[in-house]
């Protein structure tokens, strides 16, 4: 188990240290130079050269991309060329709307996809596995923005029960932070249960199959006890797979979802950033993105040891 | 369920000929203002109505079409033709190094959802629909290069294909003259669903102004252009999401139904 | 009074008729055999009355337990019945063990799930039933997962599982099937251990009438869902009224006479082999390696018939595999005609040509997407001139002909032949380019027996025709015995025993074949039997 973890974090390292090149390269690759874009075309070149030495865009690409690190290491993610503010400020107000959001959605999901997929493989075939499977096949061709503009107009525009947009913010209380989270959360959590619903599902009908459920059987078990007891521990591990993908799909799909309820999250400050060059924002907030996805499927990795025991004493 | 197949092939095959026809015709130019039929609502003059600018959305969702199909379609075609190869590698040469690199990159891939991709993109290159079947194209390649090494290793275990070496063959004719036609029906079931998820992609990256931009008409930007009109004019969003929704489902129940068709156990990833 | 009485019962799923009117009784105490070939319907037989059939299955007739009518019971009375009144074990024991759950757990809950007894009594008679199985859970904690344990020791967990509650009826179905001859012994004496302990009834399913004849009080031989004979063993051996089983018998033990060998010259020789397999890493420790062949030296004379006999993990498998050379050694040579065999990524064809193999499963050996003319001719890849045309054609035919098919089978597909027919297939793959050597790797192991003899006829015929040279690698002792000049006894990587068959099954020298030889289960003498 010891060396299980040990080499997933190892593995850990060299992707988060990659995906960091790549992202460097890439912003690095970005034509136009961001003191001149921030004083326009009729800049003096002595104002340039200042302005460049403050930015620290005046030293060698390489030493330049340890500076970022190691500056990311200790949490100072550097200055925004727009806002002359710290980056690692902005990025941290924008998080606690963000991150809320994707947990939210996330544990909405799994709380609907899991009863969802196991009563379905339970009635395999049946009206209620019929209504289920079609209710998910709709599910997964609705593209989440759309439903949360739907949303909208339903519960906010008509019904007035939700604000139409905007965040109420932590310091009103966490039930309002929650309430105007909620219409967001459920437009981001129901497409992705309609997908978990299905892998639950099939995964579960895989292992109705195996040879360890009619042994089950053959001791007494009922059809629901051996489901339970040892069908859904088993369905774990490739549902939890698709749940350390779903995460990143959250995370994508709350930078879209932002838009449709003006949230004040990191899909709104980086696209502000887009819109006026500040790439030194584009460059963190993304950064930060990628190292949440590789640090949730470095969980999963450590969980699947948990849920299966034949791991544990693997490489 | 032949039943799936069926009407996912037809509801497919309907947003494909609107496609292709919108090339030889509309019901009016869809790029036309007359702000006199502005915000028309659905009727017999314009079917589906008429925007801000009295544009016929009739016409716009045949000529979006187009740019969703051409997008996810060539997305998948990326995907499918750098991600089939690796993977058909990495299985041939399972254990060894250069499967260890194709994995790792893999991973590493995943780690950027299409949206990041395009993101960063358009911060370097600025916004347009070649940024989008680039992001979605390159988040294609890891799921195909996964899908054909899961299916190829197994195969690789068959006796079949031990028969094959036995007859002097090496791997990359292996994997040509046996591992792909076995691998082909699941490659094209996978290339169904990435197709769906290219669809949904492309509109949430125009929605966001990161995919095709005006004048090339996109379902996604209809939609940001309907939202802030949807108190009032509800057609402007419901149209572009139906008309999304439309074709996702018809290319998934075609993807199930071909599954089933084409062989009851394939497993497919769909993620 | 009989413990169970099946009377009359007929079985459907859809419209395939699966029984007709099976008749079958188990006394208490009393160890009921029932056998047949695949399609049978001995398994369904087993199934019916644990009432676990698929679930378009219907039936009629009746199944008694104890007097009790099984098929008139709800599926919740049958559930407090499996596991308290009935046990069952399966055949497959890798996996009929829930992989997440410790065996501890796995076998109380046949005792949780029935409220039989609390926790603790419960834990008590597990570690009982472990113990008594042949797992004391001083060596085996409750612990354990059944990845940590070999196929013999899970075995003893399912049987554990079954006798948890010690039920009035033991049902098996193949419960030795899929375990090496030793570990069939000991799980064989096991189960007859405990039907003299608890004075349980056993019906007992296997293929196998050398274990029948082993086990059985009685036994029902049965055939495409019908009961074709059934009596005491010793009379039913002894009569053997129905031809079927007369068949079956015979085809069991089915000899074959080879051809005489030519005079010894060399073809294959193997130098001190040695395959050696990276284990995973531990920390802070140096890798490790695991050793499947350990110095294996022998030599194969042109003309030879040589077998190789051992249990499963013992190395054979691996050391095919560097014969063919698809996988490099770690020391020692291995040459054909003088020619090492493994020539780097890099296949060297002029060795290869010389060499073709036919493997053990007749469903996996086909690309199912080409026509029988492609699958066979696929070893002309080795040739420097492939022949084409009407020269590929006869080739064809007359390969097709000489393994007992029609040359009109050319144009089918592997899923239209039987298991039997695809293994001639097999065969005239790897003859078709005329070998100087052909490895059977377990090439019968997966067929029937009544196929498996006919196969083994082939196989003397074409001796006849083409002077064949063959490595026969088998665990299955009573093939190897008849078809092979020369034998060599596999045990843990090494060759333990090798000289000619007869001498090493008449007068076995090393332990380990002594070992082997007494655990295999042999057909009785029917003289023997009649006296």
């Amino acid at each position: 188990m010891l060396r299980y973890s040990l080499k997933r974090l190892l593995s850990l390292i060299v992707s988060l240290a990659v995906a960091s090149v790549v992202i460097f390269a890439v912003i690095e690759v970005a034509p136009g130079d961001p003191a001149s874009f921030m004083l326009g075309v009729n800049a003096q070149e002595d104002t340039l050269a200042a302005l460049r030495a403050e930015l620290g865009l005046d030293v060698p690409k390489v030493q330049r991309y340890f500076d970022w690190i190691g500056g990311l290491l200790v949490g100072d993610f550097g200055t925004s060329y727009t806002y002359r503010t710290p980056v690692a400020q902005m990025i941290a107000d924008r998080m606690w709307v963000s991150l809320p959001l994707a947990l939210y959605a996330l544990a909405l999901s799994t709380l609907i996809a899991f009863p969802a997929g196991i009563y379905a493989a339970a009635r395999r075939g049946k009206p209620g596995d019929v209504a289920v499977m079609g209710a998910t096949q709709l599910g997964v061709a609705v593209p989440n923005f759309w439903f949360a503009m739907m949303l909208v107009l339903i519960f906010a525009i008509n019904l007035r029960w939700f604000g139409a947009g905007g965040f109420a913010g932590w310091d009103k209380g966490v039930w309002a932070g929650i309430h105007s989270l909620t219409l967001p959360a459920i437009a981001l959590a129901l497409p992705q249960a309609a997908i978990l619903a299905r892998v639950m599902r099939s995964a579960l009908l895989d292992i109705l199959g195996e040879d360890f459920m009619r042994t089950a059987r053959a001791k007494g078990l009922t059809r629901r006890q051996a489901l339970w007891r040892h069908g859904v521990r088993n369905a774990l591990i490739p549902v939890l797979t698709i749940l350390g993908l779903q995460f990143s799909f959250l995370l994508a799909g709350s930078i879209i979802i932002e838009q449709v309820f003006f949230l004040p999250g990191l899909g709104r400050l980086v696209f502000q950033a887009i819109s006026s060059r500040d790439l030194i924002v584009v460059e963190s907030v993304v950064m930060l993105l990628v190292f949440a996805v590789i640090m949730v499927n470095f969980l999963v990795d450590l969980a699947y040891a948990l849920v299966d025991p034949r791991l544990r004493d693997r490489t | 369920m032949r039943r799936n197949l069926i009407l996912g092939t037809a509801l497919s095959s309907l947003v494909l000929l609107a496609a292709l026809l919108s090339f030889v015709w509309t019901p009016y130019d869809h790029a036309a203002l007359s702000i006199p039929d502005k915000l028309q609502t659905p009727g017999p003059e314009h079917w589906f109505g008429t925007d801000h600018f009295g544009r016929d959305m009739f016409s716009m969702i045949m000529v979006g079409a187009r740019t969703s199909i051409a997008v996810a379609l060539i997305a998948v075609g990326i995907g499918m033709g750098l991600g089939v190869p690796l993977g058909l590698t990495a299985a041939a040469r399972k254990g060894s190094w250069l499967d260890e690199v194709i994995m790792r990159g893999n991973d590493l891939v995943f780690a950027f959802p299409s949206i990041i991709i395009a993101i960063l993109i358009t911060a370097v290159f600025g916004a347009g629909a070649v940024n989008a079947i680039i992001a979605i194209g390159i988040f294609n390649i890891p799921v195909f290069a996964r899908v054909a090494r899961g299916a190829a290793l197994s195969l690789w275990e068959r006796e079949f294909i031990l028969a094959a070496r036995v007859a002097g063959k090496g791997p990359a004719r292996i994997s040509a003259e046996h591992i792909l036609p076995n691998i082909a029906n699941l490659l094209i079931v996978q290339g169904t669903i990435q197709f769906s998820l290219g669809i949904l992609a492309e509109a949430g990256l125009s929605y966001v102004g990161l995919g095709a931009q005006p004048p090339t008409p996109s379902w996604g930007r209809m939609l940001a252009d309907a939202q802030t009109m949807v108190s009032f004019a509800p057609h402007l969003a419901l149209i572009p999401g139906l008309a999304i929704i439309v074709t996702v489902l018809g290319l998934n129940l075609m993807g199930d139904g071909l599954r089933d068709w084409l062989d009851p156990r394939i497993r497919v990833a769909r993620a | 009074m009989s413990l169970l009485e099946i009377r009359d019962l007929n079985l459907g799923i859809h419209s395939y008729d699966i029984l007709k009117s099976v008749h079958l009784t188990v006394a208490p105490g009393e160890v009921v055999a029932v056998t047949g070939e695949s399609g049978s319907g001995k398994s369904m037989t087993a199934l019916a009355v644990m009432r676990l059939l698929p679930e378009a299955a219907h039936h009629s007739g009746s199944i008694r337990l104890d007097g009790t009518e099984l098929l008139d019971l709800t599926e919740a009375q049958m559930c407090r019945l499996r596991g308290a009144a009935v046990g069952m074990v399966f055949q497959e024991p890798m996996t009929a063990l829930n992989p997440v759950k410790t065996i501890g757990d796995q076998v109380m809950e046949t005792i949780l799930v029935h409220r039989a007894m609390t926790r603790e009594r419960a834990e008590e008679r597990a570690r009982e039933v472990l113990t008594r199985v042949g797992l004391p859970p001083e060596r085996f904690p409750l612990s354990r997962y059944p990845h940590e344990l070999s196929g013999g020791q899970r075995q003893r967990v399912v049987i554990a599982m079954a006798i948890a509650l010690r039920p009035k009826l033991l049902i098996a179905d193949e419960p030795t099937t899929a375990l090496d001859v030793t570990t069939q012994a000991q799980i064989l004496d096991l189960l007859k251990g405990l039907v003299e302990e608890y004075g349980m009834g056993l019906l007992i399913i296997t293929h196998d009438l050398a274990v029948v004849s082993d086990i059985a009080d009685r036994i029902t031989v049965m055939r495409y869902g019908e009961v074709v004979e059934s009596g005491p063993t010793r009379r039913l051996f002894a009569e053997m009224r129905h031809p079927y089983t007369r068949m079956l018998f015979e085809a069991s033990g089915h000899k074959v006479s080879l051809p005489p060998a030519p005079p010894p010259e060399p073809i294959l020789s193997v130098e001190g082999v040695v395959r050696d397999y990276p284990l995973p890493r531990k920390l802070f420790r140096s890798q490790g390696h695991h050793r499947a062949v350990d110095h294996v030296s022998f030599a194969l004379n042109r003309g030879e018939r040589l077998g190789l006999v051992g249990e499963s993990g013992c190395g054979k498998s691996t050391l095919t595999r560097a014969l063919l050379g698809l996988e490099q050694v770690q020391a020692g040579r291995i040459l054909l005609d003088g020619e090492p065999v493994f020539s780097g990524s890099r296949p060297n064809l002029a060795v290869r040509r010389k060499m073709q193999v036919v493997f053990q499963d007749p469903f996996g050996s086909f690309n199912p997407r080409h026509r029988v003319d492609r699958l066979i001719t696929e070893p002309f890849h080795l040739l420097k001139a492939q022949p084409s045309g009407s020269e590929r054609r006869d080739r064809i035919a007359e390969m097709l002909s000489a393994v007992g098919l029609s040359p009109d089978d050319a144009g089918k597909y592997i899923h239209e032949f039987s298991g039997g027919q695809r293994q001639r297939i097999a065969i005239a793959r790897a003859l078709i380019i005329r070998p100087e050597l052909i490895l059977f790797d377990e090439a019968v192991s997966a067929l029937d027996v009544s196929v498996r003899a006919q196969i083994l006829d082939l196989l003397a015929e074409l001796c006849e025709a083409y002077n064949l040279t063959y490595l026969f690698i088998s665990h299955d002792l009573s093939v190897v015995r008849t078809v092979t000049d020369r034998v060599l006894v596999m045990r843990a990587g090494q060759i333990v025993e090798q000289g000619e068959t007869e001498r090493v099954f008449s007068d076995p020298q090393h332990d380990y074949t002594r070992t082997l030889i007494a655990a295999a289960p042999v057909l009785p003498e029917i003289g023997a039997l009649r006296a």
